[in-house]
């Protein structure tokens, strides 16, 4: 890639799944720094195109950019490259056996090597990031969803990530939890954190995205600003999706 | 039945219904095993003639022990390595193991015991033999050495039995492991690799010491069953307890003696260690 600052490039990506075309012939280009925000009707395509961008699937065709680096099916490069993207599940997936410490240490020891000691204060200082270091020594059945959710972003940021990627982070958080990790993942934004959330908080959408993808049918509909969503969306699809979804 | 208990004496109170549900659910069975036990314990020191059977086949225990130790550890790798295999995606690993598995499956554990023991451990060891004097012959005799150097005459019985014990229940094992593997949500692995473990840094850290968790209590109930298994070994004439207790038995006519304190010892081990087992499960549980 000549233009490097483009942290994510998709070409014409496909992903099927047996006859379902999950993604279907997408595109993106993702300058650094940035927070885009894919919105869509559940099935659309949007975890699976997330889940593509750190390899999770592995994409039917197409190719993927990260970093100027073209992803391919060496299993090598795709560990490094992952390290280099944190995700955030909808179902926060923490290591139930090991405390929120352990959790967010775990990896930078087997993969950043780095020493107990040096990643037990890089846990520390993410931990009190996002507002839970009292927590460190609580194994996650013991702690509620927002905090989970949160650790998991810990474990995510103490790798040191180039790239979030958000899979409705929210969207399994009772209505009071919601604003303490939104809260941390406007701050990321703030911060110059390159983003690909996928979610459905208008305020976060209105308050911290540079762009919105509208998906369906594993197609991208419309490309814009939040602006251009709320106010200006193009297409009936969006409209009638809008329409849905601000209803509540 | 369930309808009889719903519709029998509809006049008892609550609490005599409970006092009731109490008695029937306490561990009869315990007791009445303890009983006994406590009667052949009784019979064993006041009674000459157990007195001498136990004396005589408490001399198999430590090979009882020693073989249900040792084929147990050894089954415990084959059966994590089988386990691991079944779930793999690579065909050829996953193909190996699940013709492993099926085959021991399939036969029943005396008879592999003999084919093991008196035919796959000798067929194995001379082709192992040759192989190391091929090499000789060729001018390798350096690794020819480690091929010749165990023959047929230095692996006794009470090794075949281990190996054919441990082969055996590694079969059994693998499948606990697999389906103690798979009972971890996908999103488990998904975590670890999208912070960039590789998968056998995830199966380590993540996968395995959850599915071990969750499998403990099965692993704990097929020790308890290879302790009762190890008996078999008695075929190859490897003196444990049941061996021993034959020989006993055979010159002295003394079968009846024998014979029940032979099982009292076994029921003793096996009910102690269900026991311990039951307490590790409830352990589990309320640690969750
Ligand atoms: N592992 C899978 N196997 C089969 N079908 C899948 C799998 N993952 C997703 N799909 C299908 O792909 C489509 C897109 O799914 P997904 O990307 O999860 O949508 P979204 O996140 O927008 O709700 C859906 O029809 C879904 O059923
Ligand atoms: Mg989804």
């Amino acid at each position: 890639m000549s233009n490097s600052d483009h942290i994510i490039v998709v070409k014409n990506l496909h992903k099927h799944f047996g006859t379902i075309k999950a993604v279907d012939g997408v595109s993106i280009d993702i300058e650094r720094g940035k927070v885009v925000v894919v919105i869509g009707p559940s099935g659309s395509g949007k975890s699976t195109l997330l889940r593509c961008i750190n390899h999770l699937e592995e994409p039917t065709s197409g190719e993927i950019w990260i970093d100027g680096e073209k992803l391919t099916h060496a299993t090598k490069q795709i560990n490094e490259i992952r390290a280099e993207i944190g995700m955030v599940f909808q179902l926060f997936n923490l290591f139930p056996h090991l405390t929120a410490m352990e959790n967010v240490t775990l990896a930078q020891r087997v993969v950043r090597h780095r020493s107990q000691a040096e990643a037990e204060q890089i846990a520390i200082e993410k931990l009190q990031r996002v507002g839970i270091p009292e927590k460190a020594d609580s194994y996650p059945a013991n702690l509620s969803g927002g905090q989970q959710q949160r650790v998991a972003i810990a474990r995510a940021l103490a790798m040191n990530p180039k790239i979030m990627l958000f899979d409705e982070p929210t969207s399994a958080l009772d209505p009071e939890m919601i604003k303490e990790v939104l809260d941390v993942m406007m701050d990321l934004a703030q911060e110059g954190m390159t983003m690909v959330c996928v979610s459905h908080e208008m305020g976060f959408v209105r308050s911290a995205a540079d762009e919105v993808i509208f998906m369906d049918f594993g197609k991208i509909v419309e490309h814009t600003t939040p602006d251009g969503l709320f106010n200006n969306p193009q297409h009936d699809r969006t409209k009638l999706f809008l329409s849905q979804i601000l209803e509540h | 039945m369930a309808e009889q208990f719903q519709t029998v004496d509809p006049i008892i109170t609550a609490d005599a219904l409970s006092s009731k549900r109490r008695l029937r659910d306490l561990p009869w069975w315990l007791f009445a095993l303890f009983l006994i036990a406590i009667y052949v314990f009784f019979a064993i020191s006041a009674n000459e003639d157990y007195n001498a059977a136990f004396v005589f086949i408490k001399t198999g225990l430590i090979i009882t022990i020693k073989t249900t130790l040792i084929s147990y550890s050894i089954a415990i790798i084959f059966g994590l390595l089988a386990g691991l295999g079944r779930i793999s995606k690579n065909v050829v690993i996953n193909n190996i193991a699940r013709l492993y598995v099926e085959l021991i499956r399939g036969i029943p554990i005396l008879v592999l015991i003999f084919f093991i023991a008196l035919v796959g451990v000798p067929v194995l060891v001379n082709w192992l033999n040759d192989f190391g004097f091929w090499l000789s012959d060729n001018g390798v005799g350096f690794f020819g050495k480690l091929f010749t150097a165990v023959t047929n005459q230095d692996i006794s019985m009470i090794t075949r039995a281990i190996i054919a014990l441990a082969v055996t229940y590694g079969a059994y094992l693998a499948e606990i492991f697999r389906a103690g593997i798979q009972s971890i949500v996908k999103g488990q692995m998904e975590a670890a690799r999208s912070l960039g473990m590789s998968y056998g840094q995830s199966m380590r850290y993540v996968i395995l010491p959850q599915a071990i968790r969750n499998v403990l209590p099965a692993l704990g109930n097929d020790f308890v069953a290879m302790v009762k298994d190890s008996s078999l070994v008695s075929v190859l004439a490897v003196r444990d307890i049941t061996q021993v207790a034959r020989l006993y038995a055979g010159s002295t006519f003394r079968f009846r003696e024998a014979y029940i304190v032979l099982a009292v010892m076994y029921l003793t081990m096996t009910v102690m260690l269900s026991l311990l087992v039951q307490l590790l499960e409830r352990r589990l549980k309320t640690h969750e």
